[in-house]
């Protein structure tokens, strides 16, 4: 166990928990998990019709939403002019008479999502503002370049300002049941990442069964992931309800067991203020309420926070709203 | 709560429907409401209230319906049968077709009303109810378009009386009127009087969809109206209700010639496996056992557990618990709804104070104030002795066990009265399918529970009643075979007093558990020819004898476990055997009956032997198209031990044509023979010893039928109970019957031709339909 990381709480001003310091391999575990598929599409095909919040309760929750996106522009076209337009979206998300007819200020999303060469002008463009700049790294999002240019990627990231590093995992690790390789490729992740917090995307859509990802999700845990977080957005298939019930169920179990306490992050795919509600909630009944912060939960979204905006005006209005009338990121 | 408040606490808050349509329904209506009889609502009279459970608000005032309501609902449906019959499948599929989509552009109505009416909270209503109501009408339109290519042989039963519980007023509804209709039957229906808005309702939809008057016809009330419909000049009752009722149903329909289904009540087994995927068993227990408050009669409400999970099973569980919500059952975000009247509530109350043994668990969850509202509750730690493993509490009450094995998980869910519905988790499907058909229920759910659909037949054996509702096997419980049937009178034996033709004795005993036997009475009666001469003498069974044949018979339990293959061989090797004896059989039977069949009787034997041989391997299940990513096998099991009075004019035609089919399927059967022509019975069971029939599998009794008939129908051991004897014993055999509820099939004093084959509706009467649900996907 990393002795520097278990005592310290990290940097972050959303972070009050301590670090997940990981645990040595325990392949028993990981060979007991189970998923049965069928029944956890059951479970995440009747959630949107078990809870439902209207009204205030709805722009409340709209607005954590707000609060818990990595605003995320990771294109090859990305420049400096349009990172910085992103952060300053991130910084003022919501129109202020929105936000002043609902009662709330200080409302920012949890971070900005960029690829490294990215992360310099938007720790530029976020100075002052507390919002953490993360990087995908390791070779996103395939992660097949050299594995000590991975680990340079994240050094690289880290020492240019990234404040979290969202690495992928050698998905053929997991297609082949190779736990010791997955386990010891993310813990060398992890001490590269140093004081960043590092998100460990497993592109579950890769991954061929809901019982990979139960495995995939406690191996990570184990070798010391701050987050698990399901796709690259790049995968044919991104975030899904099943797969996020599978990796919560894991996170919970891995609390369970271990006492701390690791962060979700389902991305892609989500773009409507509805699916963020139903995340939530999600949340809120297999987690509880604790995981809903931005130190323990995330979505990786670049269109969510339009419709988020057009939902809270019309909370605001009472009428449809239309998508210019909102600053774009 | 500010915005800025609930973003801190992230609360869920109210989210109500609306129910400003339901109760502009309700007014419209003008909250009083008569029958619905003929086509049209009577006016309201004397009666009730019906209230929200929730609240206790009146929601409106209902009509006790008298005598005359009753006996004008059974006229105006016996006026409208022919014609409605006559319309042929075709033509009624497009009514129920105009019913399923009825019922669906009115959802919304129908599901606020249910929950307003039952306390079940809207989302069930919504999701689960109103969705299968419709399905049911979907599927039978289909049933009705299909009726007279697919089933050729039969027909409606005439006037159907239904009675249904107050747990799924609409569904319970649909189960009954849509196979009903479908198959041109016309229907009276009671549902229950906390919950008789939907059944209004639909009332005023029939009206809509144009159904001819007196199709449908709904009376409302308590229990008395129940108990007029049942003695009614009705040709069936099916009720869904509790065990006790349904008891009393089977006396006094005993001997009545009604045709009779009952669904009854359970405590269906959750059985969990130390390899399930626990965080899911743990959720479907949600959906088994806090579904409707737990009042559901296939609620699994027993959970067994594998010991080695079993701590920290519970301890999940203990956390799921804490998130249920439970309050207002219109809101749309609440788990857990209202019980559906303050009665039940203090009777779930009641068998949890008694209780006093296991450790119970109850979350510290926001109760709602006043209504009708009883919290989650687990009881862990009890063992099969306690009674809350073994009685209904028809509430949100979970009971828990452990287990060492998976042979002692089905001897735990197996020892119980009931047998509706079980679920069972594990990830291997060695485990899964080999626990499946050993567990005594009529529905087994594999990792998932609860899951009901049309396509599938749903009832139970045991004490949790018998008779399907939904599938191709539910059809059944709405048809009769065509053709008249002709009276039987009593056959009584020749008298004599003349010596024996030869003087070397031949003793005829009884068979019991491959072993001819001696009667325990230690009397005998003579049997004489026509001509009055003596052909032998056969012992007179006594209530002993039968004790001693089902025991015999329940021993044999292997034999329903023996591959259809192995029955086919042994059944095919009797009639080689039989057939080898032909000439002395077919003496045999001239000489007791004085008449000059025996040729033709032993020939047909031999037939219907080779008949049942040639099905042993070949009444396959079904495999139903449910609507999920997975398959429901609808098995065909053996009923169990079935006792016969067999036929009396036809001594050995009548007893082969009940026991081949019946072995054929893997049951064991206690015969008693003729009465009057015993002895081709006893030369039988020769045949059956020289043919590799295992002890036990066969038994035959000879005596008086009066005698063995009430033993027989009250043994609590015999699965199903048939008469085709010529005394008329249907009445006292149902009546007795109701002791476990076992399946009975009796003449009623009309005859049978025996010469004709009648093989299939013997094994359908030899079977029960298992829908084991096995969902799938990795």
């Amino acid at each position: 166990m990393d002795s520097q990381t278990t005592e310290r709480t990290a940097q972050l001003p959303q972070v009050t928990e301590p670090r997940n310091p990981g645990m040595a391999l325990d392949l028993d575990w990981v060979a007991g998990v189970q998923a049965n598929t069928s029944a956890i599409e059951r479970r995440a095909a009747s959630l949107p019709g078990r809870r439902s919040v209207k009204k205030d309760y709805q722009a409340a929750w709209l607005l954590k939403a707000i609060t818990l996106i990595d605003l995320t522009t990771l294109s090859g076209d990305d420049t400096a002019g349009r990172v910085r337009r992103l952060c300053s979206k991130a910084r003022q998300p919501v129109r202020t008479e929105l936000l002043d007819a609902l009662g709330v200020d200080g409302i920012t999303t949890g971070a900005v999502c960029v690829y490294h060469d990215m992360i310099a002008p938007a720790v530029q463009a976020l100075q002052g503002s507390g919002i953490p700049v993360a990087a995908v790294s390791t070779g996103f999002p395939a992660g097949l370049s050299p594995f000590h240019l991975r680990l340079a990627e994240i050094e690289e990231s880290v020492k240019a300002g990234a404040e979290e590093i969202d690495i992928v995992i050698s998905r053929r690790h997991v297609l082949t049941q190779n736990w010791q390789a997955l386990y010891d490729e993310m813990k060398a992740f992890r001490t590269a990442c140093g004081d960043a917090h590092v998100k460990a995307i497993l592109a579950t859509g890769e991954l061929g069964t809901l019982r990979n990802v139960a495995r995939a999700s406690l191996i990570c845990m184990m070798a010391g992931a701050d987050f698990i977080k399901t796709s690259t957005g790049k995968e044919s298939v991104n975030a899904t309800l099943p797969v996020s019930l599978v990796m919560i169920r894991a996170i919970r179990d891995y609390y369970e067991r271990t006492g701390y306490r690791v962060g979700y992050k389902p991305a892609g795919g989500i773009s409507k203020a509805k699916d963020s509600l139903v995340y939530l909630s999600l949340i809120k009944e297999e987690l509880g309420d604790r995981w809903l912060m931005p130190d323990l939960f995330r979505f990786g979204a670049s269109s969510l926070l339009g419709d988020i905006e057009r939902q809270l005006e019309h909370h605001v209005t009472g009428a449809y709203s239309a998508g210019y009338r909102h600053a774009m990121g | 709560m500010s915005i800025k408040e609930i973003f801190e606490t992230m609360d869920y808050g109210p989210a109500p429907e609306s129910v400003v349509e339901a109760l502009a329904w309700l007014v419209d209506q003008g909250d009083r409401f008569g029958h619905f009889i003929d086509g049209a609502f009577t006016p309201p009279a004397d009666g009730f209230e019906s209230r929200n459970p929730a609240t206790g608000e009146v929601l409106a005032t209902l009509t006790q319906a008298t005598q005359s309501d009753v006996d004008s609902a059974v006229i105006a449906a016996r006026k409208a049968q022919p014609k409605w019959e006559a319309l042929g499948g075709p033509g009624r599929a497009k009514y129920l077709y105009a019913l399923a989509r009825l019922l669906q552009k009115h959802s919304r109505l129908f599901a606020v009303l249910e929950s307003l009416d039952n306390g079940k909270p809207i989302r069930e209503a919504r999701d689960i109810d109103i969705p299968l109501a419709q399905r049911h009408f979907y599927y039978h339109a289909g049933m009705a378009q299909l009726m007279e290519a697919e089933l050729p042989d039969v027909q409606a039963l005439g006037v159907c009386g239904q009675i249904i519980p107050w747990n799924f007023p609409l569904l319970m509804l649909s189960w009954k009127i849509a196979p009903a209709l479908a198959m041109g039957n016309t229907v009276v229906l009671k549902p229950a009087e906390y919950t008789s808005l939907t059944a209004l309702l639909f009332a005023d939809i029939c009206k809509q969809a144009g159904l001819p008057a007196g199709v449908v016809n709904i009376v409302t009330g308590d229990g008395a109206v129940g108990e007029m419909i049942v003695a009614a000049e009705v040709d069936k009752i099916a009720f869904t209700g509790s065990t006790s009722v349904g008891r009393r149903i089977r006396e006094a329909t005993a001997g009545s010639g009604k045709g009779l289904t009952l669904e009854l009540g359970g405590k269906s087994p959750y059985i969990v496996f130390d390899d399930a995927d626990i965080d899911s068993a743990i959720e479907g227990l949600v959906d088994a056992i806090w579904f409707n408050q737990g009042q559901v009669c296939c609620a699994g409400s027993r959970l067994l557990v594998q010991e080695g999970v079993a701590e920290a099973f519970h301890a999940k569980l203990r956390i799921r618990m804490d998130k249920l919500r439970i309050g207002n059952p219109l809101d749309k975000c609440i788990d857990v709804g209202a019980i559906v009247d303050p009665v039940q509530l203090d009777t779930i109350s009641a068998l949890v104070a008694a209780n006093t043994a296991g450790e119970m668990y109850q979350p510290q969850i926001k109760m709602p104030e006043g209504g009708c509202f009883y919290p989650p509750t687990l009881i862990e730690g009890l063992t099969t002795s306690d009674t809350l493993m073994q009685e209904e509490i028809f509430g949100p009450v979970l009971v828990s066990s452990t287990f060492r094995t998976p042979g002692e998980a089905v001897e735990i869910a197996n020892n119980t009265r009931y047998g509706l519905a079980a679920t069972l988790w594990s990830e291997n499907i060695n485990l899964a399918l080999d626990i499946a058909p050993k567990l005594v229920a009529g529905v087994v759910w594999i990792n998932g529970t609860n899951m009901f659909d049309a396509a599938a037949g749903f009832g139970g054996v045991r004490e949790s009643g018998f008779g399907r509702e939904g599938g191709w096997e539910g059809l059944s419980a709405y048809t009769r075979p065509k053709g008249k049937t002709k009276p039987l009178t009593l056959i009584k034996p020749f008298k004599g007093d003349g010596a024996p033709a030869d003087p070397l004795d031949r003793t005829a005993k009884m068979y019991i558990g491959g072993k001819q036997t001696r009667p325990d009475s230690g009397y005998s009666q003579a049997v004489y020819g026509k001509s009055g001469s003596l052909l032998g003498h056969v012992g007179l069974a006594n209530r002993k004898d039968v004790r001693n044949a089902v025991e015999a018979a329940a021993g044999a339990k292997a034999w329903g476990k023996t591959t259809g293959h192995l029955r086919a061989q042994i059944l095919y090797y009797i009639g080689e055997n039989l057939s080898a004896r032909a000439d002395e059989f077919a003496n045999r039977v001239n000489s007791m009956t004085g008449a000059k069949g025996g040729k033709a009787e032993v020939e047909a034997s031999v037939q219907r032997l080779f008949t049942a041989a040639a099905w042993a391997d070949k009444y396959d299940g079904q495999v139903h198209n449910v609507p999920i990513r997975g398959v429901a096998l609808a098995m065909k099991e053996p009923t169990g031990v079935i006792g016969a009075l067999c036929a009396d004019e036809a001594p050995l035609l009548g007893l082969v044509s009940v026991m081949a089919p019946a072995i054929a399927m893997g049951n064991r059967v206690v015969l008693t023979a003729s009465q009057p022509f015993p002895l081709a019975a006893t030369d039988f069971y020769q045949v059956l010893e020289t043919s590799d029939v295992p002890g036990g599998v066969v038994n035959i009794l000879t005596g008086s039928h009066t005698e063995v008939a009430k033993p027989l129908a009250a043994h609590l051991n015999v699965d199903a109970v048939w008469s085709f004897s010529s005394n008329n014993l249907s009445s006292t055999i149902e009546s007795a019957s109701a002791g476990n509820l076992k399946r009975t099939w009796v003449n009623n004093s009309q005859a049978v031709d025996w010469s004709l084959d009648h093989s299939k509706r013997f094994l359908q009467a030899a079977t029960e339909v298992k829908n084991i649900w096995v969902p799938y996907g990795e």
